[in-house]
């Protein structure tokens, strides 16, 4: 065993296979060529975020593929899990009871949160109230595992490494949940055409608009590579490095589009023939190999419009977070919270007084 | 003095000055750059200088295109060309065959002994045009022409930290180890990037460079010197 935390933390007891720190990215330095990296799914952490009554851009644990095993070194701890995975919690003398996810926690020092596979998307998301007692890094706690920048020495979540929290127990309330899982819609993935459109043939631009890709292998927070039918370029496929966006559809010489995720380059040297649009991030961030997507152009204006819908709908579902009501019961002790203590989890605005916003926050996208 | 505004979805476009790669068009890029660090327009996010273009990064949820593209269009009937010049650094070299792999390859392809090959890398004051590609990547111009050679055919999976490079009229330092497609000539014995700096990359896009021969002793002093944290990279500067 190892040595216990002097301060409130958790501990990694089995590491999960790629779980890393992320708020909603290092903006502000990419004429230095860093990278913004941050949530894939932005809405799932802002969700995770909220369940615990932390402002928005708090710092979770992106939980991909499998997740780790965390004992509870503090007091107590709130924690919150957004994103289909299997949950449970071992206590003390007592036998493993499941957990559900998109609702909060309220965990006791020594218990230990097992995350399971994560399933239906590659990621999912679990914040702490208060969030983590991590050393921002140019003014984000966003991990870019490709160079080691970030917190923990730029890695993964490893066996025994500790997080240390702000708070050494949960904030009084009662735990929340989310009426429903979030929905991120359906349909064709919609992009703007460009910026190097006119780079392709128009039958490539008819082809990326009405065919299905699917997700190669190939396919980490950098991007992924999607087969299916080769776009053919008007002339060569590079052009002089230009920057690149979350979004980004670049096509290499070969002709198969390569969408560019949160830890893309800065800039790049292929002919991009469209972007995703800001609201379908989300959803093409939440993509696995072998997932099957296809395209609709819209306008700038358009993607605007849907952005601003989206942020109202996103504000909605976090009006919509309440106490927990246990199955088939009414639970006094929610509803005493809910009516007499009201405000004490401030799930729209958070618990802003106990954090520093401008360290705990990445600035949002 | 066209200017072409290109689209990047609905949080960024590119504002294009030109087509190639030169010092009058980057010029544009970077006043424009400098003009909008200090105008604070509400909801821009950040400006991404490259070659021949500006991306402008904004948030949707608190602007549009249209206020940020007016904005810009604004600022940029006083984007004088002017600049004040970048910091003039001086990076230290070693040409050891074994430090450049690519070295004999290049100087033979080229028709240049090794030795012209390094003059010739060492005889000119090159220009940050941009960062790219991982942080502190700095894509320096202008190689003399007799250097120029396109990117190799089979990049490399892994090319270690501090090499120097070449690929067409465009040198570089890589700053981490990473894979790569230029041509290895060298390497330099100091950081390019250190996360332990109040500003961790050295180079700035607009800043100069020089390039100065060094021995394999002085390399290795200055490598171990990094290496414990005892070099200060504010001895590279050549202007206060």
């Amino acid at each position: 065993m190892s040595t216990p935390c002097l301060t409130p933390c958790l501990t990694v007891v089995r590491p999960g296979l790629f779980a890393t720190i992320q708020d909603l990215g290092r903006f502000g330095h990419q004429e230095l060529g860093m990278p913004v990296a941050g949530a894939l799914d932005p809405i799932g952490l802002r969700l995770a975020n909220a369940l615990v009554g932390n402002p928005a851009g708090t710092a979770g644990v992106e939980i991909a593929l499998l997740g780790p095993a965390l004992k509870v070194e503090a007091d107590s701890v709130r924690v919150a899990v957004v994103g289909s995975m299997a949950l449970s919690l071992e206590r003390e003398g007592q036998s493993a009871q499941p957990l559900e996810s998109h609702r909060s926690h309220t965990l006791a020092r020594g218990d230990i949160l097992k995350l399971g596979a994560v399933t239906g998307a590659a990621v999912a998301y679990l914040t702490v109230a208060g969030g983590f007692a991590l050393e921002p890094f140019l003014g984000s706690l966003s991990t870019y595992v490709r160079a080691g920048i970030g917190p923990l020495g730029g890695k993964p979540l490893g066996d025994g490494t500790r997080l240390p929290l702000h708070r050494n127990d949960a904030p009084p309330g009662a735990d929340v949940e989310l009426p429903e899982p979030p929905d991120y819609g359906g349909g064709p993935v919609r992009v703007v055409l460009g910026p190097q459109e006119d780079r392709f043939t128009a039958e490539a631009v008819e082809t990326f608009l009405s065919a299905t890709y699917r997700v190669g292998k190939d396919a980490d927070r950098m991007g992924l590579r999607l087969d299916g039918p080769t776009l053919a370029h008007t002339g060569s496929a590079d052009i002089p490095s230009d920057g690149l966006v979350t979004g980004s559809i670049q096509v290499p010489g070969n002709g198969q589009p390569i969408l560019l995720l949160n830890d893309h380059q800065t800039a790049g040297g292929y002919a991009k023939i469209a972007t995703v649009i800001s609201a379908d991030l989300p959803r093409v961030g939440r993509l696995s190999p072998g997932g099957a997507l296809s395209f609709r152009a819209v306008t700038v204006e358009e993607a605007e419009a849907v952005r601003r819908r989206q942020e109202q709908t996103i504000a909605a579902w976090v009006r919509a977070i309440r106490p927990v009501r246990p199955a088939g019961g009414v639970d006094l002790e929610a509803l005493y919270a809910e009516n007499l203590v009201s405000g004490v989890v401030d799930i729209v605005n958070g618990n802003g007084d106990i954090l520093n916003r401008e360290q705990m926050c990445g600035r949002a996208p | 003095m066209d200017v072409r505004f290109t689209t990047a979805g609905d949080t960024a476009f590119n504002v294009e000055f030109g087509e190639g790669i030169d010092r009058p068009t980057n010029a544009r890029v970077m006043a424009l750059h400098a003009r909008l660090k200090l105008a604070a327009l509400p909801g821009l996010v950040e400006t991404v200088p490259t070659f021949r273009s500006l991306q402008v990064v904004y948030d949707p949820a608190v602007t549009s295109r249209r206020e940020v593209q007016a904005a810009v269009e604004a600022e940029l009937a006083h984007a004088a060309d002017a600049r004040a010049e970048g910091t003039l650094w001086r990076l230290p070299v070693c040409y050891d065959a074994d430090l450049g792999p690519d070295l004999a390859e290049l100087s033979a392809a080229l028709g240049l002994s090794a030795d012209r090959l390094i003059a010739l890398h060492g005889s000119t004051e090159y220009f940050v045009y941009m960062l790219g590609f991982m942080p502190g990547f700095a894509y320096m111009g202008d190689l003399p022409a007799e250097l120029e050679k396109p990117r190799r055919s089979e990049p490399r999976v892994r090319v270690p930290a501090g090499s120097v490079a070449t690929a067409g009229r465009l040198t570089t330092v890589y700053p981490w180890e990473s894979p790569g497609g230029w041509h290895l000539i060298g390497r330099c014995p100091v950081p390019l990037y250190d996360g332990a700096r109040p500003s961790p990359v050295l180079l700035a896009a607009g800043d100069r460079v020089r390039f100065e021969a060094v021995d394999r002793a002085r390399f290795d002093a200055l490598s171990a010197a990094a290496a414990a944290g005892r070099f200060d990279s504010d001895t590279l500067r050549a202007t206060p």
